[in-house]
Protein backbone atom coordinates (compact mmCIF):
# COMPACT_ATOMS: atom_id res chain seq x y z
CA UNK A 1 0.00 0.00 0.00
CA UNK A 2 2.84 2.20 1.08
CA UNK A 3 4.33 1.95 -2.16
CA UNK A 4 1.31 3.55 -4.19
CA UNK A 5 2.63 6.98 -3.22
CA UNK A 6 4.27 8.90 -5.67
CA UNK A 7 6.90 11.74 -4.67
CA UNK A 8 7.12 14.46 -7.41
CA UNK A 9 5.62 14.00 -10.76
CA UNK A 10 7.96 13.92 -13.24
CA UNK A 11 7.12 12.22 -16.39
CA UNK A 12 10.39 11.17 -18.56
CA UNK A 13 10.67 11.82 -21.46
CA UNK A 14 13.00 13.40 -24.49
CA UNK A 15 10.71 16.40 -25.87
CA UNK A 16 11.82 19.86 -26.44
CA UNK A 17 10.45 20.78 -23.14
CA UNK A 18 12.02 18.45 -21.11
CA UNK A 19 15.37 19.73 -22.74
CA UNK A 20 15.01 23.19 -21.73
CA UNK A 21 17.31 24.80 -19.03
CA UNK A 22 15.39 24.29 -15.90
CA UNK A 23 16.65 27.74 -15.02
CA UNK A 24 14.74 28.80 -18.21
CA UNK A 25 11.62 26.48 -17.71
CA UNK A 26 10.80 28.47 -14.12
CA UNK A 27 11.22 31.45 -16.08
CA UNK A 28 8.81 30.85 -18.41
CA UNK A 29 6.28 29.49 -15.63
CA UNK A 30 6.61 32.68 -14.21
CA UNK A 31 5.86 34.32 -17.18
CA UNK A 32 2.95 32.29 -18.30
CA UNK A 33 1.36 33.03 -15.00
CA UNK A 34 2.26 36.44 -15.65
CA UNK A 35 0.26 35.98 -19.39
CA UNK A 36 -2.75 34.81 -16.97
CA UNK A 37 -3.25 37.52 -14.62
CA UNK A 38 -2.57 40.34 -17.03
CA UNK A 39 -5.38 38.73 -19.08
CA UNK A 40 -8.03 41.23 -18.28
CA UNK A 41 -10.63 39.32 -20.51
CA UNK A 42 -11.62 36.14 -22.45
CA UNK A 43 -9.76 36.92 -25.45
CA UNK A 44 -6.58 36.99 -23.47
CA UNK A 45 -7.50 34.00 -21.67
CA UNK A 46 -8.26 31.98 -24.76
CA UNK A 47 -4.42 33.29 -26.04
CA UNK A 48 -2.77 31.75 -23.07
CA UNK A 49 -4.91 28.52 -23.26
CA UNK A 50 -3.27 28.66 -27.21
CA UNK A 51 -0.01 29.02 -25.92
CA UNK A 52 -0.58 25.95 -22.78
CA UNK A 53 -2.10 23.71 -25.12
CA UNK A 54 0.60 23.90 -27.44
CA UNK A 55 3.11 23.57 -24.94
CA UNK A 56 1.28 20.49 -24.22
CA UNK A 57 1.35 19.35 -26.90
CA UNK A 58 5.00 19.31 -27.99
CA UNK A 59 5.87 17.79 -24.25
CA UNK A 60 4.27 15.05 -25.11
CA UNK A 61 2.62 14.44 -21.47
CA UNK A 62 -0.82 12.77 -22.02
CA UNK A 63 -3.89 14.59 -20.85
CA UNK A 64 -4.48 11.98 -18.54
CA UNK A 65 -1.89 13.36 -16.39
CA UNK A 66 -3.07 16.81 -16.61
CA UNK A 67 -6.57 15.94 -15.79
CA UNK A 68 -5.41 14.22 -12.70
CA UNK A 69 -3.10 16.94 -11.34
CA UNK A 70 -6.09 19.42 -11.55
CA UNK A 71 -8.73 17.20 -9.67
CA UNK A 72 -7.35 17.80 -6.20
CA UNK A 73 -7.74 21.63 -6.31
CA UNK A 74 -11.69 20.66 -8.01
CA UNK A 75 -12.85 21.92 -4.59
CA UNK A 76 -11.48 25.10 -4.37
CA UNK A 77 -12.65 25.57 -7.68
CA UNK A 78 -16.11 24.95 -6.95
CA UNK A 79 -15.70 27.11 -3.76
CA UNK A 80 -14.36 30.52 -5.20
CA UNK A 81 -17.30 29.98 -8.28
CA UNK A 82 -19.46 29.38 -5.75
CA UNK A 83 -18.68 32.86 -3.83
CA UNK A 84 -17.94 34.80 -7.14
CA UNK A 85 -21.39 33.81 -8.23
CA UNK A 86 -23.33 35.21 -5.56
CA UNK A 87 -21.40 37.86 -4.25
CA UNK A 88 -21.03 39.95 -7.38
CA UNK A 89 -23.92 41.97 -7.14
CA UNK A 90 -23.20 44.40 -10.50
CA UNK A 91 -25.06 43.75 -13.93
CA UNK A 92 -28.38 42.76 -14.90
CA UNK A 93 -30.08 40.68 -12.94
CA UNK A 94 -30.63 36.54 -14.84
CA UNK A 95 -32.14 34.77 -12.01
CA UNK A 96 -32.95 35.65 -8.27
CA UNK A 97 -34.69 33.82 -5.36
CA UNK A 98 -35.43 35.52 -2.58
CA UNK A 99 -32.13 37.57 -1.77
CA UNK A 100 -29.92 35.46 -4.15
CA UNK A 101 -29.62 37.57 -6.84
CA UNK A 102 -27.05 35.88 -9.90
CA UNK A 103 -26.13 38.65 -12.72
CA UNK A 104 -24.59 38.08 -15.49
CA UNK A 105 -20.94 39.88 -14.10
CA UNK A 106 -21.08 37.11 -11.63
CA UNK A 107 -21.88 34.36 -13.92
CA UNK A 108 -19.28 35.27 -16.23
CA UNK A 109 -16.53 36.22 -13.32
CA UNK A 110 -16.94 32.75 -12.15
CA UNK A 111 -16.10 31.10 -15.63
CA UNK A 112 -13.13 33.30 -15.91
CA UNK A 113 -11.90 32.49 -12.31
CA UNK A 114 -12.52 28.88 -12.41
CA UNK A 115 -10.74 28.77 -16.55
CA UNK A 116 -7.99 31.02 -15.12
CA UNK A 117 -7.38 28.47 -12.04
CA UNK A 118 -7.62 25.31 -14.02
CA UNK A 119 -4.96 26.87 -16.49
CA UNK A 120 -2.75 28.11 -13.81
CA UNK A 121 -2.45 25.01 -12.14
CA UNK A 122 -2.12 23.01 -15.85
CA UNK A 123 0.77 25.23 -16.48
CA UNK A 124 2.39 24.61 -13.31
CA UNK A 125 2.36 21.31 -13.39
CA UNK A 126 3.92 20.90 -16.84
CA UNK A 127 6.53 22.25 -15.51
CA UNK A 128 7.06 19.59 -12.59
CA UNK A 129 5.97 17.26 -15.05
CA UNK A 130 9.06 17.62 -17.34
CA UNK A 131 11.70 18.50 -15.17
CA UNK A 132 13.07 16.38 -12.65
CA UNK A 133 13.59 17.45 -8.74
CA UNK A 134 17.10 16.94 -9.03
CA UNK A 135 16.98 19.41 -12.29
CA UNK A 136 14.65 21.95 -10.76
CA UNK A 137 16.31 22.41 -7.37
CA UNK A 138 19.65 23.48 -9.01
CA UNK A 139 17.39 25.47 -10.87
CA UNK A 140 16.03 26.82 -7.77
CA UNK A 141 19.30 27.47 -6.45
CA UNK A 142 20.86 29.51 -9.39
CA UNK A 143 18.24 31.42 -9.54
CA UNK A 144 18.23 32.20 -5.49
CA UNK A 145 21.94 33.24 -5.57
CA UNK A 146 22.09 36.60 -5.96
CA UNK A 147 20.44 36.77 -2.81
CA UNK A 148 23.55 35.49 -1.40
CA UNK A 149 24.79 39.34 -1.34
CA UNK A 150 22.10 39.38 1.80
CA UNK A 151 23.25 36.01 3.19
CA UNK A 152 20.29 33.96 2.02
CA UNK A 153 21.70 30.14 2.04
CA UNK A 154 21.06 29.56 -1.60
CA UNK A 155 22.95 26.26 -2.19
CA UNK A 156 22.75 25.10 1.34
CA UNK A 157 18.41 25.08 0.90
CA UNK A 158 19.04 23.58 -2.44
CA UNK A 159 21.46 20.70 -1.19
CA UNK A 160 18.90 19.98 1.95
CA UNK A 161 15.54 19.79 -0.71
CA UNK A 162 18.26 17.41 -2.93
CA UNK A 163 19.23 15.52 -0.27
CA UNK A 164 15.49 15.38 1.16
CA UNK A 165 14.15 14.10 -2.26
CA UNK A 166 17.10 11.49 -2.53
CA UNK A 167 15.78 9.77 0.68
CA UNK A 168 11.99 9.88 0.23
CA UNK A 169 11.99 6.40 -1.63
CA UNK A 170 15.02 5.15 0.37
CA UNK A 171 12.75 6.03 4.23
CA UNK A 172 9.65 4.60 2.01
CA UNK A 173 11.34 1.12 1.65
CA UNK A 174 12.34 1.39 4.91
CA UNK A 175 8.83 1.67 6.70
CA UNK A 176 7.90 -1.08 4.32
CA UNK A 177 10.34 -3.33 5.58
CA UNK A 178 9.92 -2.06 9.31
CA UNK A 179 6.12 -2.39 8.99
CA UNK A 180 6.64 -6.08 7.41
CA UNK A 181 9.06 -6.68 10.48
CA UNK A 182 6.74 -5.91 13.43
CA UNK A 183 3.98 -7.66 11.48
CA UNK A 184 6.03 -11.00 11.94
CA UNK A 185 5.93 -9.84 15.43
CA UNK A 186 2.61 -9.91 15.67
CA UNK A 187 2.17 -6.25 15.49
CA UNK A 188 -1.32 -4.72 14.07
CA UNK A 189 -2.35 -1.81 12.32
CA UNK A 190 -5.32 -2.58 10.29
CA UNK A 191 -7.96 -3.28 13.26
CA UNK A 192 -8.57 -1.52 16.73
CA UNK A 193 -9.54 1.90 17.21
CA UNK A 194 -7.70 5.60 15.90
CA UNK A 195 -5.75 5.59 19.61
CA UNK A 196 -4.92 1.82 19.47
CA UNK A 197 -3.65 2.33 15.45
CA UNK A 198 -1.48 5.23 16.44
CA UNK A 199 -0.08 3.18 19.48
CA UNK A 200 0.74 0.38 17.15
CA UNK A 201 2.86 2.55 15.22
CA UNK A 202 5.40 3.43 17.61
CA UNK A 203 7.38 0.06 17.20
CA UNK A 204 7.61 1.25 13.46
CA UNK A 205 8.59 4.85 13.83
CA UNK A 206 10.66 4.87 16.72
CA UNK A 207 13.20 2.61 14.55
CA UNK A 208 12.51 4.82 11.72
CA UNK A 209 13.41 7.50 13.23
CA UNK A 210 16.27 6.04 14.67
CA UNK A 211 17.55 4.54 10.83
CA UNK A 212 16.82 8.11 9.66
CA UNK A 213 19.26 9.99 12.12
CA UNK A 214 22.10 6.74 11.74
CA UNK A 215 21.48 8.10 7.90
CA UNK A 216 21.99 11.42 8.46
CA UNK A 217 25.23 11.50 10.12
CA UNK A 218 26.92 8.74 8.00
CA UNK A 219 25.68 11.06 4.68
CA UNK A 220 27.23 14.02 6.75
CA UNK A 221 30.45 12.30 7.42
CA UNK A 222 30.71 10.85 3.78
CA UNK A 223 30.28 14.37 2.67
CA UNK A 224 32.77 15.93 4.79
CA UNK A 225 35.02 13.11 4.29
CA UNK A 226 34.81 14.45 0.60
CA UNK A 227 35.76 18.37 1.63
CA UNK A 228 32.35 19.07 1.38
CA UNK A 229 31.64 22.53 2.97
CA UNK A 230 28.99 24.24 1.71
CA UNK A 231 28.84 25.98 -1.47
CA UNK A 232 31.28 28.76 -1.39
CA UNK A 233 33.71 28.01 -4.08
CA UNK A 234 32.13 24.79 -5.21
CA UNK A 235 32.04 23.69 -9.00
CA UNK A 236 29.41 21.63 -10.15
CA UNK A 237 29.90 18.37 -12.36
CA UNK A 238 26.64 19.27 -14.59
CA UNK A 239 26.65 22.76 -15.63
CA UNK A 240 23.43 24.31 -16.29
CA UNK A 241 23.62 25.72 -20.49
CA UNK A 242 21.34 27.45 -22.01
CA UNK A 243 20.90 26.74 -25.72
CA UNK A 244 19.57 27.94 -28.95
CA UNK A 245 16.42 26.23 -28.46
CA UNK A 246 15.98 28.00 -24.88
CA UNK A 247 16.11 31.56 -26.65
CA UNK A 248 13.14 30.30 -28.92
CA UNK A 249 11.10 29.27 -26.25
CA UNK A 250 11.81 32.20 -24.52
CA UNK A 251 10.70 34.64 -27.87
CA UNK A 252 7.73 32.66 -28.05
CA UNK A 253 6.58 33.09 -24.22
CA UNK A 254 6.99 36.99 -24.32
CA UNK A 255 5.39 36.66 -28.14
CA UNK A 256 2.64 35.37 -26.63
CA UNK A 257 2.98 37.71 -23.57
CA UNK A 258 2.65 40.89 -26.05
CA UNK A 259 -0.42 38.82 -27.98
CA UNK A 260 -2.06 38.88 -24.68
CA UNK A 261 -1.65 42.54 -23.69
CA UNK A 262 -2.97 43.48 -27.70
CA UNK A 263 -5.81 41.69 -27.19
CA UNK A 264 -6.70 43.32 -23.73
CA UNK A 265 -6.40 46.56 -25.72
CA UNK A 266 -8.21 46.03 -28.58
CA UNK A 267 -10.64 42.92 -28.18
CA UNK A 268 -11.58 43.50 -24.83
CA UNK A 269 -14.24 41.19 -24.38
CA UNK B 1 3.58 -34.51 7.86
CA UNK B 2 4.69 -31.55 5.90
CA UNK B 3 4.68 -27.94 8.00
CA UNK B 4 4.64 -25.79 5.26
CA UNK B 5 3.65 -26.72 1.24
CA UNK B 6 2.79 -24.91 -1.68
CA UNK B 7 1.51 -25.85 -4.69
CA UNK B 8 1.84 -23.75 -7.99
CA UNK B 9 3.20 -20.89 -5.94
CA UNK B 10 4.05 -17.60 -8.30
CA UNK B 11 4.26 -14.23 -7.27
CA UNK B 12 4.71 -11.45 -9.73
CA UNK B 13 5.52 -7.86 -8.72
CA UNK B 14 4.20 -4.60 -10.38
CA UNK B 15 1.35 -6.67 -12.31
CA UNK B 16 -0.01 -4.27 -15.25
CA UNK B 17 3.03 -1.97 -14.98
CA UNK B 18 6.40 -1.75 -16.77
CA UNK B 19 8.07 -2.44 -14.28
CA UNK B 20 6.62 -6.11 -14.30
CA UNK B 21 8.93 -9.10 -12.71
CA UNK B 22 8.18 -12.74 -11.91
CA UNK B 23 10.08 -13.11 -8.60
CA UNK B 24 8.71 -16.59 -8.05
CA UNK B 25 7.16 -18.82 -10.69
CA UNK B 26 5.37 -22.28 -10.00
CA UNK B 27 7.32 -23.04 -6.41
CA UNK B 28 6.05 -26.57 -5.39
CA UNK B 29 7.60 -27.29 -1.97
CA UNK B 30 6.91 -29.37 0.84
CA UNK B 31 8.89 -29.22 4.62
CA UNK B 32 8.88 -31.65 6.80
CA UNK B 33 8.23 -30.33 10.61
CA UNK B 34 12.00 -30.44 12.58
CA UNK B 35 13.83 -30.11 9.81
CA UNK B 36 17.19 -27.53 9.39
CA UNK B 37 17.00 -26.07 5.82
CA UNK B 38 19.02 -23.76 4.36
CA UNK B 39 17.78 -21.58 1.01
CA UNK B 40 20.59 -20.52 -0.82
CA UNK B 41 20.18 -18.87 -3.71
CA UNK B 42 21.57 -15.37 -5.72
CA UNK B 43 20.69 -11.87 -5.23
CA UNK B 44 17.34 -11.08 -6.33
CA UNK B 45 16.65 -14.91 -7.42
CA UNK B 46 13.49 -14.47 -4.95
CA UNK B 47 14.67 -16.10 -1.97
CA UNK B 48 13.51 -13.26 0.39
CA UNK B 49 10.02 -12.91 -1.54
CA UNK B 50 9.44 -17.05 -1.06
CA UNK B 51 9.99 -16.68 2.29
CA UNK B 52 7.57 -13.64 2.94
CA UNK B 53 4.76 -16.24 1.48
CA UNK B 54 5.31 -18.80 4.48
CA UNK B 55 3.93 -16.70 7.22
CA UNK B 56 1.69 -14.27 5.02
CA UNK B 57 3.09 -10.88 4.33
CA UNK B 58 3.10 -11.60 0.96
CA UNK B 59 0.04 -13.08 -0.68
CA UNK B 60 0.62 -15.72 -4.16
CA UNK B 61 -0.49 -13.67 -7.46
CA UNK B 62 -1.31 -17.93 -7.77
CA UNK B 63 -1.07 -20.77 -6.31
CA UNK B 64 -1.35 -21.98 -2.59
CA UNK B 65 0.41 -22.03 0.59
CA UNK B 66 -0.20 -24.14 3.36
CA UNK B 67 1.61 -24.11 6.86
CA UNK B 68 0.44 -26.58 9.13
CA UNK B 69 -2.37 -28.18 7.23
CA UNK B 70 -4.20 -24.91 7.00
CA UNK B 71 -4.28 -22.73 3.81
CA UNK B 72 -3.41 -19.31 4.20
CA UNK B 73 -5.77 -16.16 3.27
CA UNK B 74 -8.60 -18.36 3.34
CA UNK B 75 -9.50 -16.29 6.63
CA UNK B 76 -7.48 -13.01 6.88
CA UNK B 77 -7.94 -12.98 10.70
CA UNK B 78 -6.00 -16.18 10.90
CA UNK B 79 -2.83 -14.30 9.51
CA UNK B 80 -1.82 -13.30 13.01
CA UNK B 81 -1.94 -16.70 14.59
CA UNK B 82 -0.36 -18.08 11.41
CA UNK B 83 2.16 -15.43 11.77
CA UNK B 84 2.80 -16.59 15.86
CA UNK B 85 3.56 -20.09 14.46
CA UNK B 86 5.83 -19.52 11.40
CA UNK B 87 8.39 -16.69 13.10
CA UNK B 88 10.72 -14.49 10.08
CA UNK B 89 13.60 -12.73 11.34
CA UNK B 90 14.25 -10.31 8.80
CA UNK B 91 17.58 -9.12 7.26
CA UNK B 92 19.20 -6.55 9.53
CA UNK B 93 16.77 -7.20 12.58
CA UNK B 94 18.39 -5.15 14.60
CA UNK B 95 17.22 -2.01 12.90
CA UNK B 96 13.70 -2.93 14.10
CA UNK B 97 14.29 -2.32 17.90
CA UNK B 98 12.68 -0.06 19.84
CA UNK B 99 11.68 -0.17 23.11
CA UNK B 100 14.30 1.42 25.91
CA UNK B 101 15.05 -2.49 27.00
CA UNK B 102 16.42 -5.20 26.06
CA UNK B 103 13.06 -6.99 28.08
CA UNK B 104 10.61 -5.07 26.85
CA UNK B 105 11.42 -5.53 23.07
CA UNK B 106 12.13 -9.25 23.65
CA UNK B 107 9.05 -9.68 25.12
CA UNK B 108 7.08 -7.22 22.35
CA UNK B 109 6.31 -10.44 20.12
CA UNK B 110 4.76 -12.66 23.09
CA UNK B 111 2.91 -9.54 24.50
CA UNK B 112 1.17 -9.68 21.16
CA UNK B 113 0.27 -13.20 20.95
CA UNK B 114 -1.86 -12.56 24.72
CA UNK B 115 0.47 -14.49 26.99
CA UNK B 116 0.40 -13.74 30.92
CA UNK B 117 3.81 -12.37 32.13
CA UNK B 118 4.76 -14.84 33.94
CA UNK B 119 4.83 -16.68 30.75
CA UNK B 120 6.26 -13.58 28.87
CA UNK B 121 9.13 -13.44 31.86
CA UNK B 122 9.90 -17.22 31.58
CA UNK B 123 10.43 -17.18 27.57
CA UNK B 124 12.39 -13.84 27.40
CA UNK B 125 15.15 -15.29 30.28
CA UNK B 126 14.82 -18.29 28.02
CA UNK B 127 15.83 -16.91 24.81
CA UNK B 128 18.65 -14.64 26.37
CA UNK B 129 20.25 -17.87 27.07
CA UNK B 130 19.34 -19.42 23.97
CA UNK B 131 21.07 -16.74 22.17
CA UNK B 132 23.87 -16.56 24.56
CA UNK B 133 23.37 -13.16 26.53
CA UNK B 134 23.41 -12.19 29.90
CA UNK B 135 20.64 -11.32 32.01
CA UNK B 136 22.14 -8.24 32.85
CA UNK B 137 21.65 -6.71 29.66
CA UNK B 138 17.99 -7.24 30.06
CA UNK B 139 17.42 -3.57 31.82
CA UNK B 140 19.67 -2.21 29.21
CA UNK B 141 18.67 0.29 26.23
CA UNK B 142 18.82 -2.57 23.01
CA UNK B 143 20.90 0.90 21.58
CA UNK B 144 23.59 0.87 23.61
CA UNK B 145 24.58 -2.79 22.73
CA UNK B 146 27.21 -3.52 20.14
CA UNK B 147 26.07 -4.83 16.48
CA UNK B 148 26.18 -8.28 17.26
CA UNK B 149 24.52 -7.93 20.25
CA UNK B 150 21.21 -6.21 19.01
CA UNK B 151 21.33 -8.85 15.96
CA UNK B 152 21.15 -11.19 19.22
CA UNK B 153 18.50 -9.36 20.85
CA UNK B 154 16.37 -8.75 17.75
CA UNK B 155 16.35 -12.68 17.00
CA UNK B 156 15.67 -13.25 20.39
CA UNK B 157 12.19 -11.23 20.17
CA UNK B 158 11.27 -13.65 17.27
CA UNK B 159 12.35 -17.38 19.18
CA UNK B 160 10.42 -15.50 22.27
CA UNK B 161 7.04 -16.60 20.01
CA UNK B 162 8.17 -20.03 20.18
CA UNK B 163 7.35 -20.38 16.69
CA UNK B 164 6.65 -24.09 14.86
CA UNK B 165 9.34 -22.74 12.10
CA UNK B 166 12.00 -20.24 12.50
CA UNK B 167 12.76 -18.66 9.48
CA UNK B 168 16.09 -16.02 9.43
CA UNK B 169 17.08 -14.45 6.26
CA UNK B 170 20.65 -13.66 6.15
CA UNK B 171 20.84 -13.67 9.85
CA UNK B 172 25.40 -13.48 9.51
CA UNK B 173 24.80 -10.47 6.73
CA UNK B 174 27.60 -7.73 8.08
CA UNK B 175 29.13 -9.90 10.76
CA UNK B 176 32.72 -10.28 10.94
CA UNK B 177 34.09 -14.58 11.03
CA UNK B 178 33.66 -14.63 14.83
CA UNK B 179 30.05 -13.30 14.90
CA UNK B 180 29.15 -15.57 12.08
CA UNK B 181 30.18 -18.49 13.72
CA UNK B 182 28.10 -17.26 17.18
CA UNK B 183 24.62 -16.59 15.07
CA UNK B 184 25.50 -20.43 13.22
CA UNK B 185 26.53 -22.07 15.83
CA UNK B 186 23.60 -20.37 17.98
CA UNK B 187 20.83 -21.37 15.33
CA UNK B 188 22.07 -25.25 15.61
CA UNK B 189 21.58 -25.22 19.50
CA UNK B 190 18.35 -23.62 19.10
CA UNK B 191 17.15 -26.42 16.48
CA UNK B 192 18.55 -29.21 18.27
CA UNK B 193 16.91 -27.79 21.66
CA UNK B 194 13.56 -26.78 20.20
CA UNK B 195 13.13 -29.39 17.25
CA UNK B 196 11.44 -26.94 15.64
CA UNK B 197 11.81 -26.54 11.69
CA UNK B 198 14.12 -23.93 10.92
CA UNK B 199 15.07 -22.15 8.13
CA UNK B 200 18.03 -20.32 6.83
CA UNK B 201 18.61 -18.05 4.08
CA UNK B 202 21.72 -16.84 2.68
CA UNK B 203 23.60 -16.47 -0.24
CA UNK B 204 26.72 -17.66 0.98
CA UNK B 205 27.32 -21.53 0.96
CA UNK B 206 30.01 -21.79 3.46
CA UNK B 207 27.48 -20.68 5.98
CA UNK B 208 24.88 -23.34 5.72
CA UNK B 209 27.17 -26.10 4.45
CA UNK B 210 28.21 -27.24 7.87
CA UNK B 211 24.49 -26.18 9.34
CA UNK B 212 22.08 -27.27 7.84
CA UNK B 213 20.29 -31.08 7.02
CA UNK B 214 18.53 -29.94 3.70
CA UNK B 215 19.25 -27.31 1.11
CA UNK B 216 16.94 -25.25 -1.45
CA UNK B 217 18.68 -24.04 -4.31
CA UNK B 218 16.71 -21.01 -5.83
CA UNK B 219 17.82 -19.93 -9.06
CA UNK B 220 15.63 -17.32 -11.19
CA UNK B 221 12.69 -17.26 -9.78
CA UNK B 222 12.35 -21.66 -9.90
CA UNK B 223 13.53 -24.31 -7.49
CA UNK B 224 16.84 -24.98 -9.10
CA UNK B 225 17.23 -28.00 -6.13
CA UNK B 226 16.30 -29.06 -2.65
CA UNK B 227 18.42 -32.01 -1.34
CA UNK B 228 20.89 -32.41 1.03
CA UNK B 229 24.42 -31.04 1.16
CA UNK B 230 26.22 -33.69 -0.59
CA UNK B 231 23.68 -34.11 -3.38
CA UNK B 232 23.50 -30.29 -3.90
CA UNK B 233 27.32 -29.76 -3.62
CA UNK B 234 28.08 -32.85 -6.41
CA UNK B 235 26.97 -30.30 -8.80
CA UNK B 236 29.30 -27.98 -8.23
CA UNK B 237 29.83 -26.61 -11.65
CA UNK B 238 25.95 -25.48 -12.24
CA UNK B 239 25.76 -23.68 -8.89
CA UNK B 240 29.14 -22.29 -10.38
CA UNK B 241 27.87 -20.66 -12.97
CA UNK B 242 24.49 -19.70 -10.95
CA UNK B 243 27.05 -17.16 -9.61
CA UNK B 244 26.68 -18.86 -6.45
CA UNK B 245 29.53 -19.57 -4.41
CA UNK B 246 30.36 -22.88 -3.06
CA UNK B 247 33.03 -23.76 -0.38
CA UNK B 248 36.52 -23.40 -0.79
CA UNK B 249 36.74 -26.93 -0.10
CA UNK B 250 34.42 -28.44 -2.08
CA UNK B 251 35.95 -26.33 -4.98
CA UNK B 252 39.60 -27.99 -4.22
CA UNK B 253 38.02 -31.40 -4.21
CA UNK B 254 35.88 -30.77 -7.48
CA UNK B 255 39.50 -29.68 -8.79
CA UNK B 256 41.48 -33.23 -7.59
CA UNK B 257 38.78 -35.07 -9.08
CA UNK B 258 38.81 -33.91 -12.21
CA UNK B 259 42.54 -34.01 -12.39
CA UNK B 260 41.79 -38.09 -12.14
CA UNK B 261 42.16 -38.82 -8.23
CA UNK B 262 39.36 -41.22 -7.32
CA UNK B 263 37.23 -40.91 -4.83
CA UNK B 264 32.95 -40.87 -4.85
CA UNK B 265 32.08 -38.47 -1.91
CA UNK B 266 31.29 -34.85 -2.11
CA UNK B 267 33.46 -32.48 0.09
CA UNK B 268 31.90 -29.24 1.83
CA UNK B 269 33.47 -29.43 5.45
CA UNK B 270 37.09 -28.92 6.36
CA UNK B 271 36.75 -31.67 8.90
CA UNK B 272 35.34 -34.33 6.47
CA UNK B 273 38.12 -33.33 3.88
CA UNK B 274 40.94 -34.22 6.42
CA UNK B 275 39.28 -37.68 6.80
CA UNK B 276 38.56 -37.95 3.58
CA UNK B 277 42.83 -37.23 2.50
CA UNK B 278 44.06 -39.30 5.43
CA UNK B 279 41.83 -42.36 3.93
CA UNK B 280 42.77 -41.40 0.33
CA UNK B 281 46.61 -41.77 1.54
CA UNK B 282 46.63 -45.19 3.48
CA UNK B 283 44.46 -46.60 0.54
CA UNK B 284 47.48 -45.53 -2.11
CA UNK B 285 49.72 -46.74 0.65
CA UNK B 286 48.30 -50.24 0.89
CA UNK B 287 48.68 -50.28 -2.88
Amino acid sequence: MIKDITIGQYFPGKSVLHRLDPRIKLLLTVLYIVMLFSASGFSGLAIGIVFLVFAFAISGIPIKMMVKGVKPILPVIIFTGILNLFFISTGDVIFSLGFIKITDDGLSTMIFMAVRIVFLICGTSLLTYTTSPIALTDAIERVLSPLKVFHFPAHEIAMMMTIALRFIPTLIEETDKIMSAQKARGADFESGSIINRAKALIPVLIPLFVSAFRRAEELALAMECRCYRGGEGRTRMKQLKTTYLDYIALAVTVLFLVLIILANIFIPI
Amino acid sequence: MSIIKTEHLSYVYGEGTPFRKVALDDINLEIDEGELIGIIGHTGSGKSTLIQHFNGLLKATTGKVYVDGEELFQDKSRLRDIRFKVGLVFQYPEYQLFEDTVYKDISYGPKNMGLDEAEIDRRVRETMRLVGLKEELLQKSPFDLSGGQKRRVAIAGVMAMEPKVLILDEPTAGLDPHGRDRILGMIKEYHEEKKSTVMLVSHSMEDVANTVSKILVVNDAKIFMFDTPEKVFARVRELDSMGLTVPQITRVFDRLKESGIEFDDEVYSTGYAKKLVLRLLQEKKEK
